[in-house]
């Protein structure tokens, strides 16, 4: 196991380096320096050559990069063009908000995904397993912002039960943070939990199809015992290695959610540096969410590494 | 090769989801391409009387806030996302499955870079990577064929790589290695018809994907520019009109949800189709 840890940080390393380099190579692509588009109307001479010596735009592109990975390395990322902030500062004032957003959907798709895809393997080819199904793939077709506003349209403009827009933290007013965090959540998670409906199904079917159920059933174990116990417990991992698979899904997803119920999140911040032509934001932004994805993806290997040898001897 | 396709296509008979699936696709595909002939008007035509119109003779789906045709905008806006669909999913299939199959054959220090490469695209989530690109290159439709086509390369270069693991000690692959064959009519002639099945069924899905981001991004301004009528920029032009003109943001939505659940029941069927356990359940 030891061996297989190593193996897999090693190859993160690679990955990292990439990321760092995409997010490095998309800013360069930008038509016009950074300067330019930093300082817009404002742009002189003598205040651009300022800028681009204090951002080390006047070295060599790989000097630049190297200067670049040095200080992200240390935990620098850089000040956002735009406010002034350090970006490593703005990603930590954002983070609880995708955060949480991020754990409500993924809490709403288990609540929702896991009973349903267990009884569409439960009742196969009958009528609840197209009705399963029939969710599985409505979910994955409807797209969540558009989602978001007929949900805003109907539960906050028309019933007046949650609120349209807007963030409230959780320490200061917890009803009012759920009120505004439950439209956002199922927006989001309903495409998680389509895809986990459809992989909670074909892992109870593999389960239902074991010689040790079938012993179970014999000697005259009950159906609530014999599939909420023996069949869910086994059938849960690849659901939990999906769902680990799913939270790029998420991340993405949130920049969209975010956006549409102006939820200030680092997806909202990531179309603010868009629209603000604000690249050390977005430049930092890129790499903070990459490397998040994949050391939660890092993470959920080994945890199934862990539970399965058949992976690290593999 | 030929009968690969043949292989694919026939077994999807037995799937009458999948096949209504592909009778409305060909339908709107129908519809998209003859936009021009069938749109009953102009989509760009401004109307100062038809302002807000809700749905009925005259605009059979209503009128935006500027008084043009919301049919007739939404028939062209078919165009916009099949046309980058099929663009950027070529684009990704073609660049993706030729990586892949390269790696996954040769081996050595290219499957490295490659494999490296497919993992770091991988890891920026596919609408942040995408955004960060038109934000880069500028909100043009070609760009953002460029751009969908790059999120979704990694997906064909990782099927690719691993069909081909799997084919390249098969017994005919090194029949045909020993008889001298170049490992390019290897790839070619006996790799890619083996593989083609599960290609077949990821392009499908991607189609659906690709839909869906290109009207995700249009939705956030980053997409095609702002003045094509894209089924995303119909849902944000509508979004805020809600309460007033519902049918503004509801039938491009409708019309992405039933573009995209088609694929998808057509990807789906493929799947199940193709794959040689579902197909022995069927049989037994």
């Amino acid at each position: 196991m030891i061996f297989y840890i190593a193996r897999r940080l090693l190859l993160a390393i690679p990955v990292l380096f990439g990321i760092s380099l995409v997010a490095f190579a998309l800013v360069r692509l930008v038509p016009g320096d950074t300067a330019t588009v930093m300082l817009g109307m404002q742009y002189t001479e003598a205040r651009g050559e300022q800028i681009r010596a204090e951002m080390g735009l006047d070295q060599p592109v790989p000097v630049q990069y190297a200067i670049w990975l040095s200080r992200a390395l240390s935990g620098d990322l850089g000040q956002s063009g735009f406010t002034g902030q350090p970006v490593t500062r703005a990603l930590r004032e954002r983070l609880p908000v995708t955060l949480q957003l991020a754990s409500s959907a993924v809490l709403f798709a288990l609540v929702m995904a896991l009973p349903l895809g267990m009884m569409a393997a439960v009742n196969r080819g009958r009528w609840p397993d197209h009705l399963a199904m029939t969710v599985g793939v409505a979910g994955l077709s409807v797209p969540n912002f558009w989602l978001g506003i007929l949900l805003i349209l109907l539960f906050a403009r028309t019933l007046g039960w949650a609120p349209s827009g807007g963030f409230i933290h959780l320490f200061e007013d917890p009803v009012g943070n759920l009120r505004t965090m439950i439209l956002p959540a199922f927006a989001l998670g309903l495409a998680v939990a389509a895809v986990l409906i459809r992989t909670m199904r074909a892992s109870m079917l593999d389960v239902l199809g074991q010689e040790y159920l079938r012993m179970a059933r014999a000697k005259g174990c009950g159906p609530l015992r014999l599939y909420g116990v023996h069949a869910f417990r086994n059938a849960l991992v690849p659901v939990l290695t999906v769902l680990g698979i799913q939270v790029g899904y998420l991340l993405g997803g949130s920049v969209v959610i975010e956006s549409v119920f102006g939820l200030p999140g680092i997806g909202l911040l990531a179309l603010e540096a868009i629209r603000n032509r604000d690249y050390v934001l977005l430049q930092g932004v890129i790499v903070f969410v990459g490397t998040a994805f994949l050391l939660i993806n890092l993470t959920v290997d080994l945890l199934y590494a862990w539970v399965n040898p058949q992976i690290r001897y593999g | 090769m030929v009968d690969s396709f043949r292989h694919a296509g026939q077994p999807l008979c037995p799937h009458p989801s999948a096949v209504a699936g592909l009778v409305v696709l060909s339908l709107l595909g129908l519809l998209a391409l003859f936009a021009p002939v069938i749109a009953p008007y102009d989509p760009f035509a401004l109307s100062g009387n038809a302002m807000l119109a809700p749905p009925g003779p005259d605009h059979w789906l209503g009128a935006d806030q500027l008084g043009r045709d919301l049919l007739s905008r939404l028939l062209y806006g078919a165009r916009i996302s099949f046309h980058v669909a099929v663009l950027s999913v070529g684009f990704a299939l073609g660049i993706g499955t030729l990586a892949g199959g390269i790696a996954g054959y040769v081996g050595g220090w290219i499957d490295q870079v490659v494999s490296r490469c497919v993992d770091v695209l991988f890891s920026i989530p596919d609408i942040l990577l995408a955004l960060a690109i038109m934000a880069a290159l500028g909100p043009t439709l070609n760009h953002l064929v460029l751009a969908i086509g790059i999120v979704y390369t990694p997906i064909f270069a990782r099927i690719a790589r691993g069909a081909v693991l799997d084919l390249r000690h098969a017994d005919y692959i090194e029949a045909a290695r020993s008889i001298g064959s170049s490992p390019a009519a290897i790839l070619y002639r006996h790799v890619l018809p083996g593989i083609l099945g599960p290609l077949v069924v990821q392009t499908t899905l991607s189609f659906a994907f690709a839909i869906l981001t290109e009207a995700a991004l249009s939705f956030l301004g980053l997409g095609v520019e702002p003045d094509q009528p894209s089924w995303g920029i119909l849902l944000n032009q509508g979004k805020d009109l809600m309460e007033r003109a519902w049918w503004i943001a509801v039938f491009p939505g409708l019309a992405i949800t039933l573009t995209v659940f088609c694929f998808n029941l057509v990807g789906d069927g493929l799947r199940d189709a193709l794959d040689p356990r579902v197909r022995a359940e069927k049989r037994a």
